[in-house]
């Protein structure tokens, strides 16, 4: 008897999966002998496969008239007899016969036999494919997990090694891998004139390819970093080295700014990548610069910002990890919440902490992390400040800007005051600083930029030897002169002047200088007050 | 920063009408302190009491908004009294000269009763 057994191909069925590749793959030719047949393909809508699903035994191929290419090809093959090998059902394979050596009939006995051996075959079968398709499984999760060993081992080569201790700053960084290994990336750079590069990035995709993406894209922003000053500069740079190479539909979001640590200037370009935000004395803010990611298309431009980080202030550099973990319901953490955590927590590795520790809940201890998760932090001593007073010349404690919207002198008059207050001014002397603050800066918005929410009012606070200015800059330097008229309270009672006009009245009995300058386009009022006259009010411990 | 206009509640005591002066005192106080000065002068009261103990910040235009409820009370011969003001805001009345047209009393109770702590009657 020959016969001409073989499984047919599952995909057949439709079912086709890697590891059924995998089964193919390694399946070799049968021994061959003189009369052994190739085996028979049959296609998935071919009707024969429906009939040797629901034959109950043997089948006289002979006999069988079908519309079928594959009973057309067994009956050229010389197959007398299919006997289907079903386990649970399903076809798994078809025993195909050809003619008895004895050139006689396949006897009842014969097809009894048959039926008998492919009853037990058929699960002896499935299980001998159930074997091979597990392990082709576990070969395929063995090379991925190889993979992501690697992906692993280049990102964490590439990160810092250690963070830099800087007088007056905690910095503090957080990297947690996905376990599908993300793109994230951060850096230190040490730089000439005692300043510091920092980066944050993300590369799309993950694994083995954001992992080489990654490390191309941190040495060549290194190398740009010590050859350029500006951050977009180093930004464009890094965009047209990585543009000819990037493979497709990948891209890198990346922020680089570099810290000024003895006056907190942090100048910085952003390429797609989430806003940092900053803590001030009255919440938290974003920082935002345009810019395309990077590795996209050449010839992009990254605009440049520059924030001053005050003593108290601090920096978070995160990654989408953090805003776009979901929890049991599938809710993302969200920008909102990590804002306000930044306002709420300390900064610093405090601040890593207690986002972390929000991160858990919000997500559940149980729940496998989605992404990498990265946070870099700089937070500036509150005491930075003290060193700066009474030594030589101006110095810039920190500058923000203002958007011109009705209520908007609070923030300004509250920032300065956060900042000041370390400096020594009494507290009654500090009250009056902020009602001149929030009256020039309401000025500012209401006369020089008139209420327009896209000019914002610039404030800046600089000291000097024992003495404190606060510049209040509007975009009004054109506008004609302001409240020119002495407000009199009796005239106002009588009708003869407006019950408003207090603003520069008030400013200039709050302060111990105040001075005026227009240069056509910007008009700036100077409040000045001096940190060692103590003469003018008595301190009543008063309160706003 | 202000974000809403907030009520400014009025109490009648010993004949003198209280406005308690809530959050800020700034132009979007101007709606509700107009109320409150409405229903305080719907009878003619003694006096008017300003409360300012529970008031927040007070800018330029909040000043502007009592010089109008000066000029309100001396058209109809009313009186106006204040209490509750932190140091700085008792300064920044005397230099606009606001005290000199209001008398600042120590407590409500003084307030209400007119004259006596009072800076100016």
């Amino acid at each position: 008897m020959t016969t001409l057994a073989r499984s047919f191909r599952r995909r057949f069925l439709g079912r086709s999966t890697e590891a059924d590749r995998a089964v193919r793959d390694t399946e070799q030719p049968v021994a061959t002998s003189h009369d052994e047949q190739a085996p028979v393909d049959i296609a998935p809508n071919d009707p024969l496969l429906a009939y040797l699903q629901s034959a109950s035994g043997a089948v006289n191929v002979e006999a069988l008239a079908l519309d079928s290419p594959a009973l057309a090809e067994l009956k050229a093959a010389g197959v007398k007899l299919a006997v289907p090998l079903v386990s649970q059902g399903e076809l798994i394979g078809v025993l195909n016969l050809g003619p008895r050596r004895s050139e006689q009939d396949y006897s009842t006995d014969d097809r009894k036999l048959l039926d008998n051996l492919a009853a037990q075959a058929a699960p002896a079968l499935r299980v001998g494919q159930l074997v091979r398709q597990q392990q082709a499984e576990a070969a395929t999760r063995q090379r991925f997990e190889q993979e992501l060993e690697v992906a692993r081992l280049i990102q964490q080569n590439f990160l810092p090694k250690q963070l830099p201790e800087l007088a007056g700053w905690q910095v503090a960084a957080y990297y947690r891998p996905a376990r599908e290994v993300g793109g994230d990336f951060y850096d230190v750079i040490p730089l000439p004139d005692d300043r510091i590069g920092f980066v944050i990035g993300d590369v799309t995709d993950k694994g083995v390819p954001a992992a080489l993406v990654m490390a191309a894209t941190r040495s060549v922003l290194r190398a740009s970093a010590q050859r350029l000053v500006d951050p977009g500069a180093v930004l464009e740079r890094v965009n047209e080295h990585l543009c000819p190479d990037m493979p497709e539909k990948m891209f890198v979001t990346c922020l680089y700014g570099v810290l000024e640590p003895t006056t907190g200037h942090f100048r910085f370009a952003n390429a797609g990548h989430d806003l940092p935000y900053v803590k001030t004395a009255d919440g938290s803010v974003e920082l935002r610069a345009r810019g395309m990611p990077l590795g996209l298309m050449p010839g992009m431009f990254y605009e440049e910002k520059e924030a001053v980080l005050a003593p108290g202030e601090s920096l978070l550099l995160h990654s989408d990890g953090v805003v776009e973990a979901h929890d049991p319901e599938g809710a993302m953490f969200g920008f909102p919440r990590l804002k306000e955590a930044v306002a709420r927590y300390p900064g610093g590795g405090e601040l890593i902490d207690r986002v972390l520790t929000d991160l858990r809940e919000h997500t559940g201890t149980t729940a496998e992390q989605e992404d990498d998760i990265t946070m870099v932090t700089l937070a500036r001593s509150p005491s930075a400040a003290h060193p700066t007073i009474g030594v030589g010349p101006t110095h810039q404690l920190v500058e923000f800007e203002v958007p011109s919207a009705e209520g908007n002198e609070r923030l300004a008059l509250q920032r300065v005051s956060a900042i000041v207050t370390p400096l020594g001014l009494d507290q009654a002397r500090l009250k009056r600083l902020e009602t001149a603050v929030g009256e020039a800066t309401m000025n500012a918005m209401e006369h020089g930029n008139g209420y327009r929410v896209d000019q914002p009012v610039t404030v800046r606070v600089l000291t000097e030897a024992n003495l404190v200015r606060v510049q209040i800059t509007d975009l009004g330097g054109g506008a004609p002169e302001r409240e020119t008229e002495e407000p009199d309270i009796e005239a106002k009672l009588a009708g003869l002047q407006r019950p408003r006009g207090w603003g520069l009245f008030l400013i200039k009995n709050m302060v111990d200088e105040a001075h005026e300058t227009s240069d056509g386009a910007e008009h700036t009022l100077e409040l000045v007050m001096h940190l060692d006259d103590v003469s003018a009010v008595p301190d009543e411990g008063g309160e706003q | 920063m202000t974000t809403s206009d907030v009520t400014m509640p009025v109490r009648r005591r010993d004949g003198a009408a209280v406005i308690d002066l809530q959050g800020d005192v700034n132009g979007r106080a101007e709606h509700s302190l107009n109320a409150a000065w409405e229903e305080a002068t719907r009878t003619t009261p003694d006096a008017v009491v300003l409360n300012f103990e529970t008031a927040g910040y007070i800018n330029s235009t909040g000043i502007a908004l009592i010089v109008g409820l000066l000029a309100m009370a001396r058209a109809r011969g009313i009186s106006i009294r204040a209490y509750g003001l932190t140091p700085h805001y008792r300064e920044i009345f005397e230099i606009t000269r606001l005290a000199d047209f209001l008398a600042i009393n120590p407590d409500e109770d003084s307030a209400v009763r007119g004259a006596e702590g009072a800076t100016h009657a």
